[in-house]
């Protein structure tokens, strides 16, 4: 009995897991400590899962700093802590504990405030998480659906509208047919190598033949799969639908932490399994790439809802992301330096930005639509102008933290010889720049349409100060972001 | 030989049982010869010497699933259902469509089939238990995606359970 104890856990595995297990224990307490919570008590729910991010943050952290052995794979090859997996993890747990604290207020006046909306969004976390340090396409499949199902049932948390039932029905019907493209990819990488594991596979695929019809087959439903997750055009449809329809809280969480463990399992799967074939799936990549920008920037112009707005810039954010995977596909490192960078800085800005929109919803006013930003400069400056700021960084103005995440796309983007695509890139910041500015002409020369008064609340002031903090000071003085990426980006090159 | 006649009667019977479900009018006789392919298809598994999947699959599917499926068909008024119609008018051109994929999969596993390097199987011992095997490779290769997949299930027992409530409070 002690031998096949041992044989089955062993214990180094599990003190790699430890911050999936913390946040996990966490969420499973908020679901039992949920039912002894009197209605305004509530908010306790918000702390404790803020307890939970803060412990595996510290966890993290820990490993990073005292372990002797950075980079750990186990679970028999299955599960890799490496400093990119570290990374992602840390921008993972930073966002949810944002999206904690926009929320209380949120549900309070959606009157939706639930125990399970924290235990879902812990759990998510936890998938993500594991996307991140999955290498076995087994652990990534079901760290994908374990992060998407609880975005489905997020997405539909405002049972009593209609809208949020209609997102978070299209939004499942989507990602269950595009889970089954990703899967049938798998299947047929299973098939070339016997193995689920990524090095395995990388190993099989290097012996075929450059070309190779079935690992094109392979390649491209993988990809489908994979971009629909991630919103690149063409599969990006659900996109505006689900952020219009999903509380605003959760459009802000699913417009930033999905994307990182999407794109966790997106460059694992891409700089690893599909190494030797980095030639053909950069072209796949250079044109979804190229349509992605061009659709989501172009169609931005024209929103008038702001969470539909924000769904487009998501995607055209996606674009830019795409185009340092495009660089890194060349073997560039910094391409991958980039898209590490532009995810972390993309999480904090979005998040400010959404943090100010959340407090635009008050009772009986639901604050989504552009105008019901209008005169906010005379309400309240102080708000106007955080806007303001993380407007200018979503653009990719200097001195904020989105133009290093930018610098850092086009700079990779020259030194691997993509003159074009830099060029394009640089052409669709001026029209983002055009649409964002929109926002700020509304904020700063119309009249507000209401006067109902704007309440913050301590989550929404915490958050709105982290996320400006960390966007100007990242724009100011980036050398530590950096040089974090830098060790972040070691173990896929 | 004698296990190759054995399969050829499973097959056999599992490909037109599979048939008769979806031609029968009523739907409580397509659930019963449902059962019977569900019941080749385990033979075969066994032929296979799979008896774990053996047990799943008469356990899960005849067992539970087809629970499930009788459960619906009493929440729908079988008469009106056996009177309508079972195909649509466009079952010449979903006729068609079927054997030009067919054709196209079978030229597809006859040219393909050397690009899946296919070990050739070997006989597993009579003896061995196959039940061990699934249950050593389970909990010690894949011990993660098992553990993830209990997460997995949970949330959507939670998400089910919070879809369904009638209201809150």
């Amino acid at each position: 009995m002690g031998n096949l104890w041992n044989q089955f856990f062993q214990r180094p595995d599990y003190l790699a897991i430890a911050p999936e297990i913390v946040l996990t224990l966490f969420g499973l307490g908020i679901l039992m400590i949920d039912f002894m919570l009197e209605r305004r008590d509530k908010f306790l729910n918000a702390v404790t899962a803020l307890l939970g991010l803060g412990f595996a943050a510290v966890k993290l952290l820990m490993w990073m700093f005292q372990s002797q052995t950075p980079s750990y794979s186990g679970f028999d090859g299955r599960f890799s802590l490496d400093t990119f997996a570290i990374f992602l993890k840390l921008v993972i747990v930073l966002a949810t504990a944002i999206v904690v604290l926009i929320s209380v207020k949120y549900l309070e006046v959606e009157q939706v405030h639930l125990g399970e909306y924290y235990a879902l969004l812990l759990l998510s976390a936890v998938g993500m998480m594991f996307l991140a340090s999955g290498t076995d396409l087994i652990v990534l499949f079901i760290a994908l659906e374990l992060m998407a199902l609880c975005e489905y049932v997020l997405t539909g948390f405002l049972r009593g509208n209609r809208r949020s039932n209609e997102a978070a029905m299209k939004f499942f019907l989507l990602g269950a047919f595009s889970s089954g493209l990703l899967l049938y990819g798998m299947s047929l990488l299973y098939g070339f190598s016997g193995s689920t594991r990524l090095a395995d596979i990388q190993a099989a695929l290097a012996q075929r033949p450059r070309g190779d019809a079935l690992v094109w087959v392979a390649m491209i439903t993988l990809l489908a799969g994979l971009f629909f997750k991630i919103a690149a055009v063409p599969f990006h449809q659900w996109t505006p639908d689900a952020y219009e329809g999903a509380p605003t809280s959760i459009t802000a969480f699913i417009s930033v932490a999905p994307k990182v463990g999407s794109f966790a399992i997106f460059l694992r799967l891409l700089l690893v399994g599909l190494k030797p074939f980095d030639g053909q799936w950069q072209l796949l990549v250079i044109g979804v790439a190229i349509a992605t920008m061009t659709l989501g920037n172009l169609a931005a112009l024209s929103q008038t809802n702001i969470k539909r707005f924000f769904g487009y810039s998501t995607i055209s954010h996606v674009g830019y992301l795409l185009l340092g995977v495009i660089a890194a596909a060349d073997g560039n490192r910094d391409g991958l330096l980039a898209v590490l960078i532009y995810l972390f800085v993309y999480a904090f800005m979005n998040l400010g930005a959404f943090a100010v929109i959340i407090l635009m919803r008050r009772k009986d006013i639901i604050g989504d639509e552009l105008d019901d930003l209008s005169g906010l400069m005379a309400r309240a400056p102080g708000m106007a102008l955080l806007m303001l700021v993380y407007l200018l960084s979503l653009a990719g103005i200097p001195p904020t933290a989105g133009f290093i995440g930018k610098y850092f796309i086009f700079l990779s983007l020259i030194e691997t010889g993509h003159y074009y695509l830099a060029v394009l890139g640089v052409a669709y910041a001026v029209v983002a720049l055009y649409y964002y500015f929109r926002i700020v002409v509304a904020m700063f020369m119309k009249r507000a349409p209401d006067q109902v008064p704007l309440e913050s609340s301590w989550g929404l002031t915490v958050a709105l100060v982290v996320t400006l903090a960390v966007t100007v000071a990242i724009g100011v003085y980036p050398e530590p972001l950096i040089r974090l990426a830098q060790t972040a980006a070691v173990p896929l090159f | 030989m004698l296990a190759q006649s054995v399969f050829l009667i499973l097959a056999v019977v599992a490909l037109s049982s599979g048939v008769m479900v979806i031609t029968r009018r009523n739907p409580v006789h397509s659930v019963i010869w449902l059962i019977v392919t569900l019941f080749s298809v385990g033979g075969i598994f066994l032929l296979q010497y799979a008896q774990f999947l053996f047990a799943v699959q008469i356990i899960l599917y005849v067992g539970g699933i087809m629970v499930l499926y009788l459960f619906v068909i009493m929440l729908i008024r079988v008469e009106t259902v056996a009177k309508q119609a079972p195909y649509s008018r466009q079952w010449a051109i979903g006729l068609g469509a079927v054997l030009v994929l067919a054709c196209e999969l079978m030229y597809g596993v006859y040219k393909g089939v050397e690009s899946f390097h296919l070990g050739t199987p070997s006989r597993p011992p009579v003896d061995m238990n196959n039940t061990e095997a699934v249950a050593g490779v389970l909990y010690n290769n894949y011990m993660l995606p098992v553990e993830i997949a209990s997460l997995l299930l949970l949330v959507a027992m939670v998400g089910a359970v919070l879809m369904a409530k009638k209201r809150f409070e």
